[in-house]
């Protein structure tokens, strides 16, 4: 097990390790319900919410879960927020709840929040495993606003509901169908490892110059 | 987690099976305990809003009447009341209108069929006497966003089912012959536009004649 400070694990999920665009988890509700920023950031709100509990639950109960049967014990713990999340999103923003249907009960077999709680919750103390949800829960979530924003601009020319371009603007379709997902996720993916890539070359360059100056010398 | 070590297995700590069944009944307990506070918590406002936008759907397709009520079908006839010891959400039912003086304006029916991509339910109005359609609300759907939605969306589409008579036929737009039966249908819509045409019939020939034979005698509240 790597050693790790508090201060990382907060931030290595947010972007370093970003579970969607860094790690490929939690794929499927980010192709799947990020059509629009709303939608986007409701599912990632109901994500971080069931990924704080399972952490906070796991670690504190870790202690007592068998490991024969820790992974159908964690199922059922993070089966129990999805449902809380569930209910208390339909009770509370209706309109949201419907747009998602059956991609909020999908949130039990994410595979980021399982992985969390075998990797990280159930090995460590509380306030570890809490800084980690926050950090891995809201790196998930600029992710999906990352494809939600994209998408709903392109697709309907509006950012959470408000109308960009004008009238004259006439929306990519595409951008809101499912295809659009996959091709948004394919160009940030593109970019983000082109940008890390360049930086990697840069820093070798640079490298190599520095030792070449230092030869000289 | 890409740069942590393969997962190891915690270590055995020598669980007995009782223990392990233990663990599990305990872990289900607490969470079905969780799951029935937050039920009990939740459903009042659930079922509140679900009868609220009932309410405003019925008010929209029935052009805003003084009040309504419901009628569900028992054994096969119209009635205001249910029987003895009746779940409410066990019968089907219809709902009807009133003006000022009581009088019967229309009658609201919901009813779905599959549409382009999953399910459209549809509540539409209507005045038995004449069959003239009073407005039409798409309550569900999940048809193509920028195509097929247009049957939600395009107010020239919804806005002819305040004027047509059923049944109804469907006709490619601009070509009808002013039949009072027909529907101008929606480019780029055509299954969606066409479900909706579907449904109404649908429900108008299976409803009509229980409503026509429905007595408005009875007392009523709204």
């Amino acid at each position: 097990m790597r050693e790790t400070t508090p201060k990382q694990d907060l931030f290595r999920g947010i972007w370093k390790e970003n579970p969607v665009l860094i790690q490929m988890l939690g794929l499927c509700p980010a192709l799947a319900v990020t059509n629009t920023v709303e939608n986007s950031l409701a599912m990632g709100v109901a994500t971080f919410f069931v990924l704080l509990g399972s952490s906070l639950s796991v670690s504190l109960l870790k202690k007592f879960i068998p490991g024969e049967v820790r992974i159908s014990t964690y199922i059922m713990i993070i089966a129990t927020f999805v449902t809380v999340a569930d209910m208390s999103l339909e009770a509370m923003v209706p309109v949201v709840h419907k747009k998602l249907g059956a991609f909020i009960a999908l949130i039990v077999v994410n595979c980021m929040i399982l992985g969390r709680q075998e990797a990280f919750a159930s090995k460590r103390p509380v306030g570890r495993a809490l800084l980690d949800a926050v950090g891995v829960g809201t790196g998930f979530m600029i992710a999906m606003v990352m494809m939600g924003g994209v998408r709903e601009i392109l697709g309907m020319g509006s950012f959470l509901n408000i109308p960009l371009f004008g009238d004259n603007y006439e929306p990519w379709v595409v951008m809101i169908l499912p295809a659009g997902g996959f091709l948004t996720l394919g160009f940030w993916l593109l970019g983000l490892n082109w940008w890390a890539e360049r930086k990697k070359q840069r820093q070798k360059v640079l490298a190599a110059r520095e030792s070449s100056e230092r030869r000289a010398a | 987690m890409s740069d942590e070590p393969q997962v190891q297995e915690p270590e055995d700590n020598g669980a007995s099976s009782a223990g392990i069944i233990a663990t599990l009944a305990v872990a289900g307990m607490l969470a079905g305990l969780l799951l029935v506070v937050v039920y009990e918590a939740t459903q009042p406002r659930i079922l509140a809003y679900k009868e609220k936008m009932m309410k405003e759907a019925v008010g929209l397709v029935l052009q805003e009447p003084a009040s309504f009520t419901t009628l569900y079908l028992v054994d096969g006839k119209l009635t205001l009341d249910l029987p003895e010891d009746a779940v409410e959400k066990d019968f089907e039912k219809v709902f009807v209108g009133y003006d000022e003086h009581n009088s019967p304006v229309g009658f609201a029916v919901v009813h779905n069929r599959a549409g382009f991509q999953d399910q459209v339910k549809v509540i539409f109005g209507y005045d038995p006497e004449t069959g003239g359609m009073m407005g039409m609300k798409v309550l569900e759907s999940k048809e193509t966003p920028g195509l097929g939605d247009a049957i939600e969306k395009d107010m020239d589409f919804v806005g002819q089912f305040e004027r047509v008579v059923a049944p109804l036929v469907g006709v490619k737009k601009g070509s009808g012959s002013g039949d009072p039966h027909e529907v101008d249908m929606i480019t780029g819509a055509t299954i969606s536009a066409r479900a909706v045409i579907r449904i109404i019939n649908e429900a108008f020939e299976r409803w009509d004649p229980l409503i026509k034979a429905y007595d408005h005698g009875g007392s009523k509240d709204a």
